[in-house]
């Protein structure tokens, strides 16, 4: 955080405007070089204020899976998955483009960014 | 070298209240009748509590609120929320408190309409980083958790099942159970899904109740009503709140409170004669039994199995039927622990009203009593002793 921290967005706010940029950007520490997700102030254990702003691969694996079951007319079942980043770290997320009960775990996947609920947000697919 | 809090403090009184449904009581007015029935059990007048200790989904300050409704005014109190294993994080700081002699009688209670009030109560915010997938928080996130595990350690759904069905088993034994039907194996894999790979009877109950214990020093402990049965070992920690920042999904912090709580009370897992454990899911009853050395990590899915943990197996587990068949009001914590000290009471010849043949087992002197918080968040351990486990 620089002297003029309270001109910066904070971490949260700053992911979310790359995000509205098109951009999936994660924090990395420079002096470890671990990647972090979320947005962190400071880098979790180390507390070192050395957090740099990186472009996510976009590649991933699914670590967990769920099919949420949702009547049909309130939007039908959906898939909530927990994501390993090929940078590391972990992220909560949906994998679509097949049905959300085939979503598997070990599956690779890619991410993309679309509006859910009018926000950008971070999805995946099949790789 | 024993603990400095081992046998410091003991339970003298406990109760619950409006379990299953209290229709037209309101959440504080159920936790206030838990405490009142509890300091009945005790024969301790309400003026002598300058403890106390509360958290509830309904209220942002529970033991300002709780103290203002008995119209007590507490020396030393502690409303901390840290999800459903609140409370023996509580009996941890209370033993604290009495040993320091900052009060004399503490209470700790809990309270819950939120059948009655239209459903799953939570003050919980949402997760900043989640909220937008639409987590279902928390089945999601348990749900989550038994995907991974029937991943790495080849589980199936049956295997969970055999959870909730020693469940009910020990359900059918207690009158004040809320569900007592008999359910099979086949029952709990038909039942309507809800969040792969959990089924309706997966999930806990969603019941009202409230409950509440009475602690003291040992000294005035001896001279009550009831048999004293002593807290000798407590022990919490926590890695994460999110369910996506929870390091390994197969591993609770369980693994950490318990070896410790156990090392306090100078047992080990084997000593324990009833295991209770928060098994808000089918999936708990599974982590815990591994993460607190009952078995090896990955063995849990069979060793729940075979009829081991239920009644008339080697291991009895969640006695009175658990949060999936007895009572689960939203955080069960108080409940698990009421139940850990309920069987000792009734094992040394107290009458803890009736049970079918097999619900109070015989000869209990030591109980653990694990409570669990947020999404398999806050892991706190207790086991508790009759007098000659001191």
């Amino acid at each position: 955080m620089s002297e003029d921290a309270s001109r910066e967005l904070g971490p949260e706010a700053r992911f979310r405007a790359y995000l509205a940029e098109g951009k999936f950007m994660i924090q990395r520490s420079r002096s470890t070089g671990a990647y972090v997700f979320y947005p962190r102030a400071a880098a979790p254990r180390t507390g070192e204020s050395d957090l740099e702003w990186v472009e996510a691969s976009g590649d991933g694996v699914v670590y967990a899976t769920t099919c949420t079951r949702r009547p049909a007319e309130k939007g039908g079942d959906y898939n909530v998955a927990l994501i390993d980043l090929a940078e590391g770290p972990r992220m909560m997320s949906r994998v679509e483009g097949l049905p959300p009960a085939k979503v598997k775990i070990g599956m690779r996947v890619r991410a993309r960014i679309v509006a859910l609920q009018g926000q950008p947000a971070v999805i995946f697919e099949p790789a | 070298m024993a603990h400095s809090l081992r046998g410091k403090v003991a339970c003298v009184g406990l109760a619950t209240a409006g379990c299953g449904e209290a229709p037209g009581w309101n959440a504080m007015e159920l936790m206030a009748e838990a405490t009142r029935k509890a300091l009945a059990d005790a024969q301790i007048p309400l003026s002598e509590v300058d403890g106390l200790f509360a958290a509830t989904a309904f209220h942002s300050m529970a033991a300002v609120s709780l103290a203002e409704h008995l119209g007590i005014q507490p020396s030393y109190s502690d409303g901390s929320n840290i999800g459903g294993s609140s409370f023996i994080a509580h009996v941890l700081t209370a033993a604290m408190a009495l040993e320091m002699g900052l009060c004399n009688v503490a209470v700790i209670a809990y309270g819950s309409n939120q059948r009655s009030a239209g459903g799953f109560r939570s003050i919980s915010e949402p997760m900043p980083f989640e909220a937008i997938y639409e987590p279902r928080n928390p089945i999601t996130a348990y749900a989550l958790a038994a995907s991974r595990y029937m991943h790495e350690f080849g589980a199936t759904r049956e295997h969970l099942a055999e959870v909730a069905v020693a469940a009910r088993a020990w359900a059918r034994l207690n009158p004040e159970a809320f569900r007592r039907d008999p359910i099979t194996v086949a029952d709990v894999l038909s039942a309507r899904m809800i969040s792969d790979p959990f089924g309706k009877l997966d999930c806990c109950l969603v019941t009202d109740g409230a409950a509440a214990i009475v602690l003291t020093r040992p000294d005035r402990a001896k001279d009550g009503p009831k048999t004293p049965v002593y807290l000798l070992g407590a022990a919490m920690e926590h890695h994460h709140r999110m369910i996506s920042a929870m390091p390994d999904l197969t591993l609770t912090a369980a693994a950490r409170s318990g070896p410790r709580a156990f090392e306090m009370a100078g047992y080990a897992p084997k000593d324990m004669h009833t295991v209770q454990l928060y098994d808000a899911f089918t999936i708990n009853t599974i982590l815990f039994l591994e993460d607190l050395g009952f078995c090896k990590k990955g063995e849990g899915k069979d060793f729940a199995g075979g009829g081991r943990i239920a009644p008339g197996g080697s291991l009895p587990v969640n006695t009175n039927g658990g949060g999936l068949s007895c009572v689960h009001p939203g955080m069960y914590g108080l409940f698990v622990t009421i139940e850990a000290i309920r069987q000792i009471r009734a094992a040394a010849g107290g009458d803890e009203g009736p049970r079918e043949a097999g619900g109070w087992i015989p000869d209990v002197k030591l109980s653990l009593a694990h409570g669990n918080g947020g999404v398999l968040s806050t892991q706190v351990t207790s086991i508790w002793g009759a007098a000659e486990t001191l």
